[in-house]
């Protein structure tokens, strides 16, 4: 018999039925749940008279509608009233059904993927869904985590498993001597750069290598939280050392013979020797510069030091048009010098990028420096507790003295559901995941960063080689 | 839901790959609390100015595809943010059917299960479609899951695969939670053992 992956340990542990033509039944052992995606699934179990099966397997936090100032007037001070409906119904449902709720003024509110594993509600080996395609995000501890739509929400609320087929396993090996000034981010953006955002269609990624297990707990989660991006619903990293550090003491963790035994259980995921991958490929990391996407797709990287690409250039005819569509809509002219390009806003925040680590990264290149006359940039903590974190170290002050506006956590300007977004034609380098027409407000433009280059780009005033920049 | 045997109707063209999510229902038509009622705002930032009115050479926009039911569209159709206000919002404006080379994998699953095609087929095909599609007033397509063929184009039927479960579930327009609670006992079951785990 030939090894299991990662992914086929899991998937087997969680099988709960598969039936001849393929479709499995698979148990659910953790659900995540927001404003957004919820209402239309709590609907349909009243009108069904259904209950929810697990409300303690059950965690729902209020994060993508919610404003990132004036959190002190609460509810009522919340101008748009359709976010207000969404926030308050989150609230009403979950106290109808006896679901766990995190609101706006518990500490622990933040983005669903920052609090899930702040609270230990993350751990290795446990399948993991949430209504928002960034459930990859889990992925990093070595769960089995993926993002559903609302009739899914519904079907889990109900039944605490899930319809699925088995994925593909794809591999990505990452090696090489890690210059000092890559980041997670950078590996990510290389990833899809190289894959495309189809790449992953069907699979399931395992991250592996050298540089995935030099990675902090944050730069993994920054990594599995694109997965989606390359098109995969869910990637993996196998549970380490790290792992069991960042949740030791956690509260939703378990603890005494429990962790003892949870520990052992959890050195047993990891991809046996012998496993078959369907696929997979190696990237070195050695030679990676700091990435910056200049179109409307993931997949549209380059290197800081290129230049805007030319569609001209390009035999396949759809191509060719994407890139023509793209290139317009960002206002870009093929060849211009990707740190030529002037930035009108600076986004810092999001799933992708918004954990402690993140902010200090972005605070080194912020540290005594002024954001540049003609820039907007704000920086929108995760988590009420990496807020909290920031403060206690200061960070609040050295981006507030650089001119940065540091605002409630929630998702924000990620993809501006709430009062922040970019005015049509506006330039904004972002440390989130999508740079989609219209994701950050209608008509702007978004150039996906990491936090280091982000906060550079800030200064700078235009996108810049954070290789030149002293810290 | 409702049962999908065959379709008779206009098949829309839109030969743009990577049709994502964002652009299928932008997030501000995010905030419904239903689930009907999104057809309006459909493709909105491509179908509307800013004040609102028509942006007269979107396709959906034009006769005779303001009554399309299907789209022909590029690869990696429904990329992007999981939210299944996408299928909706098609589905609320009509839609009953998608062809495309390739989906993305969560919204091909959201299809399904809000009672939408999604067919897959081979560039060579989806261009024959595509063609078809752009025919003005002659751009009608049947398909047929019964008998999985698309036909009404030029040239022979083509035939599609789909999953024989997804293939029962839209004929019969079976809800998923209705089938699996039907498996109760083993849920109930794996779950009790499941919950002896310390790490569970
Ligand atoms: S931060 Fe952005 S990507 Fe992450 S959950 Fe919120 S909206 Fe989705």
């Amino acid at each position: 018999m030939t090894g299991k992956t990662l992914y086929d340990k899991i998937w087997d542990a969680h099988l709960v039925d598969q039936q001849e033509d393929g479709n499995c039944l698979i148990y659910i052992d953790r659900h995540l749940v927001h404003e957004v995606t919820s209402p239309q699934a709590f609907e349909g179990l009243r009108l069904t008279g259904r209950q929810v099966r697990a409300p303690q397997k059950t965690l729902a936090v209020v994060d993508h509608n919610i404003p990132t100032t004036n959190r002190a007037g609460g509810l009522e001070a919340i101008e748009d009233l359709d976010s207000k409906r969404q926030i308050a119904m989150l609230e009403s449902n979950c106290a109808e059904f006896g679901v766990p709720h995190v609101g706006m003024h518990d500490i622990r509110q933040g983005i669903v993927h920052v609090t899930g594993p702040e609270q230990g509600f993350t751990l290795p080996g446990l399948t993991i869904v949430c209504g928002d395609s960034h459930t990859s995000t889990h992925g990093a501890f070595g769960a089995l985590a993926h993002g559903i739509g609302t009739s899914e929400v519904e079907h889990v609320l109900a039944t605490q498993t899930l319809i699925q087929r088995k994925a593909k396993n794809f591999r990505i090996n990452v090696v090489g001597e890690a210059p000092a000034h890559l980041t997670a981010k950078d590996i990510a953006l290389a990833i899809i750069g190289e894959i495309g955002t189809a790449g992953g269609t069907g699979c399931v990624l395992e991250y592996a290598g050298p540089v995935i297990e030099a990675l902090s707990m944050e730069g993994r989660m920054t990594l599995c939280n694109m997965s989606i991006e390359a098109g995969a619903r869910a990637g993996l990293i196998a549970p380490d050392e790290k792992t069991y550090s960042y949740l030791k003491g956690r509260p939703m963790v378990p603890a005494g013979a429990d962790w003892d035994a949870a520990v052992d259980y959890w050195r047993t995921l990891t991809s046996d020797a012998d496993a078959v991958f369907d696929r997979e490929i190696t990237i070195d990391a050695a030679n990676l510069p700091p990435l910056v996407t200049w179109g409307t797709s993931p997949q549209d990287v380059i290197a800081i030091t290129g230049t805007i690409p030319d569609p001209t250039a390009l035999a396949d005819e759809g191509r060719r048009t994407a890139m023509q569509r793209a290139l317009s809509y960002m206002g870009l002219t093929p060849g211009t010098p990707m740190e030529d390009v002037k930035i009108d806003r600076v986004f810092i925040g999001s799933c992708t990028n918004s954990r402690i680590e993140d902010l200090r990264a972005a605070a080194d290149y912020a540290r005594g420096r002024k954001v540049a006359a003609h820039v907007n940039a704000m920086v929108v903590p995760g988590s009420g507790l990496v807020k909290e974190q920031a403060e206690a170290e200061g960070l609040d002050k050295i981006f507030i003295a650089a001119g940065f506006e540091w605002r409630e956590p929630g998702c924000s300007m990620c993809l501006a559901m709430n009062p922040d977004k970019l005015e049509p034609g506006e330039r904004c380098a972002s440390t989130s995941n999508r740079n989609f027409e219209g994701r950050q407000g209608r008509n702007g433009r978004t150039h996906l960063v990491s936090p280091q280059m982000a906060a550079a780009a800030a200064v700078a005033g235009h996108f810049i080689d954070i290789r030149k920049v002293e810290v | 839901m409702d049962k999908f045997t065959t379709l008779t109707a206009v098949a829309a063209p839109m030969p743009l790959i990577n049709i994502d999510t964002d652009m299928i229902i932008p997030k501000q038509f995010l905030k419904t609390i239903a689930r009907t009622g999104l057809g309006r705002n459909l493709f909105d930032e491509m179908r509307y100015t800013q004040d609102g009115s028509e942006i007269s050479d979107f396709v959906l926009n034009r006769a005779p595809y303001r009554d399309a039911k299907i789209i022909v569209a590029g690869d990696n159709f429904g990329c992007g943010s999981s939210r299944e206000h996408a299928p909706w919002a098609l589905l609320d404006f009509g839609i009953r059917v998608i062809i495309a080379p390739s989906f993305a994998d969560i919204f091909f699953n959201n299809c399904f299960k809000n009672g939408i095609l999604p067919i897959r087929l081979s560039d060579a095909e989806v261009s024959r479609l595509m063609a078809h599609a752009e025919n003005g007033e002659n751009a009608t397509l049947t398909v047929d899951l019964e008998n999985q063929t698309i036909s009404g184009q030029d040239g022979d039927a083509i035939g599609f695969d789909v999953d024989a479960f997804r293939k029962y579930c839209l004929l019969e327009g079976l809800d998923d939670i209705g089938l699996t609670l039907q498996k109760a006992d083993k849920i109930a079951g794996f779950e009790a053992d499941r919950n002896q785990l310390p790490w569970s």
